[in-house]
């Protein structure tokens, strides 16, 4: 994998937040995410008993537990992707599975490129989907690659880029798609730690320009402290909110200041805390 | 270069070792033979040579059935994998006689085919696609099957229809299996021609080599299996061409 050497001062450009809409043809009037008295079953062992959740529009909610608690099952529900054994998930206001699919971008671990297409044929799929013509697509798709710093590496296949670029398009994938909610599960989990801070500023100052309602799910406490307005801790079986705080400075514009910042530090000291003590 | 050369240096030697050994008489003795039962690679060239015109007007007979009938295995099997991926009904109800579609010896088929559809082309395409589908269609469907439901999940948020993800993903990530199944389809290809041939046909390579062996034409014998060889391989080297051109992202 190439690395990714121009990358710092990318993500700064993204960090600083220029007020442009940068994303008018996308922008979205919003969605929330509300969830009540979610059941879920594996086999017979009932591994979510009883959950709720709110999200209001164009906020960011952290989601962070224990490996295997159940995180990924959620996410998958509140896109439609799984139906719940009892309960109402709500996305923008519709109930039923293919509203919400309709409502929801998935963004899985990994990156999920398609090897035989080029970065820009793979951020365009949404709309290929949607039946927008090739060339008025890969158009569409095209006028974000230089604010997503991947201009120049619009032909290449997934398997010439780094993996931060790869991740890059597999965002803008998501963003293209045009859906009020993104669901992210773990995005950056597979990046090396230089990376995916750089990632994590780079998402702050996109998610400025064109907010939308996010559920980030992660495993990293500081990820989710820089990245959401509100940071909820899940225990694992039965899945439930043991801790809830809100982020001191939502993807500030310098992060390096941010996530040192002693308010900062307390936040995350408590979560981790929280954290361990779901883990059991 | 080294890919050519390799081959090319060790099937030389082979025919060197034939050579002096057939020349000297070494495996006519040792199998009580007369001589020119165990033609030489020499004899084998001058053979191929003299009957040039002979072999070619029964390759080109030969060749037809195995493109031909390729074609035809392809397309059922890649109908068959499609089918099966798409209905799970399909699959259980149809894996089974496929399987026995194969264990069917094809000197019991050929003969049948034979009486039922005549002497000429029909009855060796059938026999050839009957043996050729089946690795195409087994490799192809393990191939649709081989991808990642995560990515078949992302398609869907993405607002792709169950069609959509068949020609966008499910199709170019089971090109190269399918590619694979060809390939053994092609080597296999001129023994259904062949077999074909030798329940009843006028021409074509298995013909000519039937006749040969009766007439102890070994030479020729010898002569016309390595142009039926030259022929697989050919079909071998156009589908790896094909594949390097189509897969490109491998």
């Amino acid at each position: 994998m190439r690395q990714d050497t121009k990358m710092p001062t990318e993500a700064k450009e993204f960090a600083i937040g220029n007020a442009s809409p940068a994303f008018g043809d996308l922008a979205h009037p919003g969605a929330a995410v509300s969830i009540r008295g979610l059941r879920h079953f594996y086999g017979s062992l009932e591994t979510i008993e009883g959950f709720d959740m709110e999200c209001p529009p164009h906020r960011v909610l952290g989601l962070v537990g224990p490996s295997g608690c159940g995180k990924t099952t959620l996410l998958e529900t509140i896109c439609g992707l799984q139906e719940p054994a009892a309960g109402n998930v709500e996305v923008g206001g519709a109930l039923d599975p293919r509203g919400r699919l309709a409502r929801c971008a998935f963004m899985p671990q990994r990156d999920m490129l398609l090897p035989w297409l080029s970065a820009l044929d793979n951020s365009a799929l949404a709309l290929r989907n949607r039946g927008t013509g090739r060339k008025k697509a890969r158009k569409e798709a095209g006028q974000l690659f230089e604010r997503f710093g991947l201009a120049g590496f619009e032909r290449a296949l997934p398997a010439e880029l780094s993996g931060g670029m790869r991740q890059r398009v597999a965002f803008l994938r998501t963003l293209v798609s045009g859906k009020p909610v993104l669901a992210l599960d773990e995005p950056f989990a597979s990046l090396d730690a230089i990376t995916r801070s750089e990632m994590q500023a780079w998402l702050a100052g996109a998610l400025a320009t064109d907010p939308r309602t996010v559920l980030l799910v992660t495993h990293d406490v500081e990820e989710a402290l820089y990245l959401s307005d509100e940071v909820a801790v899940l225990s694992a079986r039965p899945l439930r909110v043991v801790d809830k705080m809100s982020a001191p400075t939502p993807r500030a514009p310098d992060r390096d200041a941010a996530v040192t910042d002693p308010s900062f530090v307390a936040v995350r000291e408590r979560a981790t805390t929280s954290l361990r003590g779901a883990a059991g | 270069m080294r890919r050519w050369l390799l081959p090319t240096l060790f099937l030389a030697g082979l025919i060197a070792v034939w050579q002096i050994a057939a020349t000297t008489g070494v495996i006519a003795d040792a199998l009580n033979l007369e001589p020119y039962l165990v033609p030489s690679p020499s004899e084998v060239a001058t053979s191929l040579w003299d009957s040039r015109s002979l072999l070619a007007e029964n390759a080109w007979v030969t060749l037809q059935e195995m493109l031909f009938g390729l074609c035809i295995g392809l397309i059922v099997g890649v109908s068959f994998a499609v089918a099966m991926h798409l209905s799970s009904g399909v699959r259980e109800a149809t894996y089974p006689l496929l399987v026995i579609s194969q264990t069917i010896p094809i000197v019991v088929i050929a003969p049948i085919l034979v009486l039922w559809l005549g002497y000429g082309i029909w009855p060796k395409l059938v026999v050839v696609a009957l043996i050729c589908f089946f690795p195409v269609a087994v490799n192809t469907l393990d191939g649709l099957r081989s991808v990642d439901r995560e990515t078949t999940k992302m398609m869907r948020t993405l607002d792709a229809s169950r069609g959509q993800i068949l020609w966008r993903v499910e199709a170019p990530g089971a090109l190269p299996y399918f590619f694979s199944g060809a390939r053994i389809a092609a080597t296999i290809a001129p023994i259904g021609a062949v077999f074909g041939e030798w329940v009843g046909a006028d021409s074509g390579l298995g013909h000519l080599i039937l006749q040969d062996n009766a007439q102890l034409e070994t030479a020729r014998v010898f002569a016309a299996t390595a142009v039926l060889s030259a022929i697989a391989l050919s079909l071998f080297g156009l589908l790896a061409l094909a594949e390097r051109r189509i897969v490109t992202w491998r």
